[in-house]
């Protein structure tokens, strides 16, 4: 199979086809998800081929969905669980913490939660409140569980076939308000490693860490800088827990600079933790403090503001300066 | 501690509270067998006397937990004083391809399926969280949160009619055990709207024991607990609790019904909690002494120990018999359960993810240096 120029939408429904292809046990559980496809269409077309066993549309609980999902686990199957936007985990979030993230450790691995919880986050697409938000480190706080983000449709379309082979629980945050950007996937690729993170751009001066929809800001920021004469790094780093460290030290060693990006508020966000490994591994060759570069510490704003919430070129560069001029 | 059922059933009268509930009744708590329209049992003697036998054993392997947990043996017990024909009859009902989700009380049933009554003590001794394999025994691990494994319940059933282990006498069927407190979860309310939508292989059995710790179930319902149901779509009956042949009776024939294709079912057992929440708790604080009495009166083993010796099938032999092994039981429960070893303390991070972690791997390395700077000292 040749390369193929996809959305990030379209690149996570041919994962998802294929991981369904692959493994008669896959089920894909979730609101609306069969006839309509899912709100974003991510499911677009699969109930329609793999039946309403396969693609279940759910009654509309989230805790009910996950419950269940765990339940279908423990018969043997690899549910894909759809929450419809990010500011609906919630209801779902005993499920998640006190079962699905333990239920593997309780029984002292006798019993496998290969459960996929997808959920689109983040802001940027003019919505009301709770279809904007960033929770991703309620999850990655939480063990048991693991907690990937993808920024790109080539990686997307491997990342969800890893995470559904997994037997691990895992969180698999999508960047709503890229679903519609275009890249070329290669269809063919072999998956790659779903705990790593990715050098996206080579540099020398200062190293970039982002994930998910900030991804995007950060490639955008460092070709930006390049322009006044400052060689950027930039860090995908795609799985939040557990986080591939290696390459982060790596780069922070050779640029002595660190800016953190993330749409979620600063306060013991990724960032936080981001900052405080790299202190502890790299003090030695840092040359400031690290940055971040977060929304800020207030509930996700009303959408008219909502580009002075998120980090954006300008910010991100502003930090950058921050961090020359320290 | 075990006492001796028949001196009770003698007691004749008792005072009837007002409203006495109307529940599926076989066995009366004079132990005199009565009728039911839709419900029968037709147990041979031997199986009466089997079930007598896993009351009085479930019982006191109960006591004997009870007094581990007194003696600091036990972090925690959960007793089931008063709920066994409730477990032993609904757990007595199930077939093997049946998967039953517990509570943390359904000690009773767990021993009617066959299972070494010593496998939830590594979680109330604090050496383990369950460890046991859900699958291996069709009993899923203990579940702490009140009323989570009910959704886990409803999910397995899907699973059961994904794999078209339904529609026939040989299908399979799961039971979801709850109470009348969880009965006021948000997990409880979605298993059931998830069952009826999707018209699962399952029985909802909520033991309304009276109370959810110190609040009576007056806190929980303002209708009886199996009416619940109707509004859900399926069926909802209540069962006297305490009458382990009606019990069974009902039970059967709802799991019969789920593993037939025709869906759900919700039965209230109603019984009542002799003992304690668990041992940590303290009911003279918030319930009368007459009202124990009163279902004392209910005894779930002494009916029966009173049927049978009314129909010539226990002798003195057969009863003593059945306190001398309970107690043996008791005893080799009781010295298994000192002899279980504390867990490694590097061992708390085993487990924790299937495919591993490289972070976890340096950080338990880190503990196991720091702990090796302890060795030989007073650590």
């Amino acid at each position: 199979m040749a390369a193929e120029t996809l959305t990030l939408a379209k690149a996570l429904n041919n994962g998802l086809r294929k991981a369904m292809e692959d493994d008669p046990k896959v089920v894909l559980m979730g609101e609306d998800i069969g006839k309509l496809g899912g709100v974003f269409r991510i499911t677009d077309g699969l109930q329609k081929d793999f039946g309403e066993n396969r693609v279940i549309d759910t009654p509309l609980a989230e805790s009910g969905i996950v419950g269940t999902a765990i339940g279908l686990a423990i018969r043997g199957y690899r549910p894909v669980v759809e929450i419809q936007f990010d500011g609906f985990v919630y209801p779902a979030y005993d499920q998640i913490v006190s079962q699905l993230a333990k239920m593997h450790y309780r029984s002292r691995g006798k019993l496998k939660l290969p459960v996929v919880i997808r959920i689109p986050f983040g802001g940027g697409i003019g919505a009301v409140e709770h279809h904007s938000e960033s929770p991703e480190a309620y999850f990655a706080h939480t063990a048991g569980l693991k907690v990937v983000s993808c920024s790109n449709p080539a990686d997307a379309y491997w990342m969800i076939q890893e995470a559904i082979a997994s037997d691990d629980p895992i969180v698999f945050m999508e960047p709503k308000r890229r679903y519609y950007e275009k890249a070329s996937v290669d269809l063919s690729v072999k998956p790659g490693s779903l705990f790593t993170s990715a050098v996206l751009r080579e540099g020398s001066d200062a190293t970039i860490v982002a994930y998910g929809p900030m991804v995007k800001v950060a490639l955008e920021s460092a070709a930006a800088a390049e322009e006044d004469g400052r060689s950027i790094e930039v860090i995908d780093m795609r799985s939040l827990s557990p986080v591939d460290y290696a390459p982060i030290f790596a780069s922070v060693r050779k640029t002595g600079r660190l800016v953190v990006v993330h749409e979620a508020s600063k306060n013991l966000g990724i960032g936080a933790e981001v900052s405080a490994r790299v202190t502890e591994e790299c003090f030695y060759s840092l040359e400031a403090p690290v940055q971040r570069v977060t929304g800020y510490d207030i509930p996700y704003p009303a959408s008219r503001v909502e580009e002075e919430f998120l980090p954006d070129l300008d910010r991100v560069l502003d930090a950058v300066d921050k961090s020359f001029g320290w | 501690m075990a006492e001796k059922a028949k001196a009770k059933a003698k007691t004749g009268s008792r005072s009837k509270t007002g409203g006495q509930p109307e529940y599926v009744q076989l066995l009366t708590p004079e132990g005199d067998r009565v009728e039911h329209p839709e419900y029968s049992v037709s147990f041979t003697d031997d199986e009466l006397r089997s079930l007598y036998r896993d009351l009085v054993t479930v019982r006191r392997l109960d006591a004997e937990a009870t007094a581990l947990q007194r003696q600091g043996e036990l972090g925690l017990w959960a007793g089931l004083l008063g709920q066994e024909a409730a477990q032993v009859g609904a757990g007595r009902a199930l077939r093997p391809q049946d998967m039953a989700f517990p509570t943390y009380r359904e000690h009773g049933v767990l021993y009617t399926r066959g299972i070494d009554p010593i496998m939830p003590f590594g979680l109330f001794r604090g050496v383990d969280q369950g460890a046991w394999d859900p699958n291996e025994f069709k009993f899923n691990m203990y579940t702490i949160v009140i009323g989570a494994q009910t959704l886990h319940a409803a999910g397995y059933a899907m699973g059961i009619q994904n794999d078209g282990a339904v529609g026939d006498d040989n299908g399979e069927a799961v039971i979801a055990f709850f109470g009348d407190g969880a009965s006021s979860q948000g997990d409880v309310n979605e298993s059931m709207v998830f069952a009826a939508a999707y018209n699962s292989p399952i029985v909802f059995f909520c033991q309304n024991n009276q109370y959810a710790i110190s609040e009576p179930v007056a806190r929980q319902t303002r209708v009886p607990l199996y009416q619940r149901a109707q509004g859900f779509g399926f069926p909802g009956i209540r069962v006297d609790g305490n009458d382990v042949l009606a019990v069974y009776a009902v039970t059967k024939a709802a799991m019969d019904n789920a593993r037939r294709g025709n869906g759900p079912t919700m039965i209230e057992a109603y019984t009542y909690r002799m003992a304690p929440h668990t041992t940590s708790d303290d009911p003279t604080r918030y319930r009368q002494s007459a009202e124990v009495e009163e279902w004392k009166a209910k005894d779930p083993i002494a009916r029966l120990g009173a049927y049978l010796n009314n129909q010539g099938l226990a002798d003195e032999t057969f009863l003593a018999d059945v306190e001398k092994q309970a107690g043996v039981e008791a005893v080799s429960l009781r010295e298994r359960v000192l002899s279980l070893p504390n867990p490694a303390p590097e061992s708390m991070f085993d487990h924790v993810y299937a495919g591993g972690s490289h972070h976890l791997d340096a950080q338990r390395a880190e503990f196991v240096a720091y702990e090796a700077t302890f060795e030989g000292g007073a650590h």
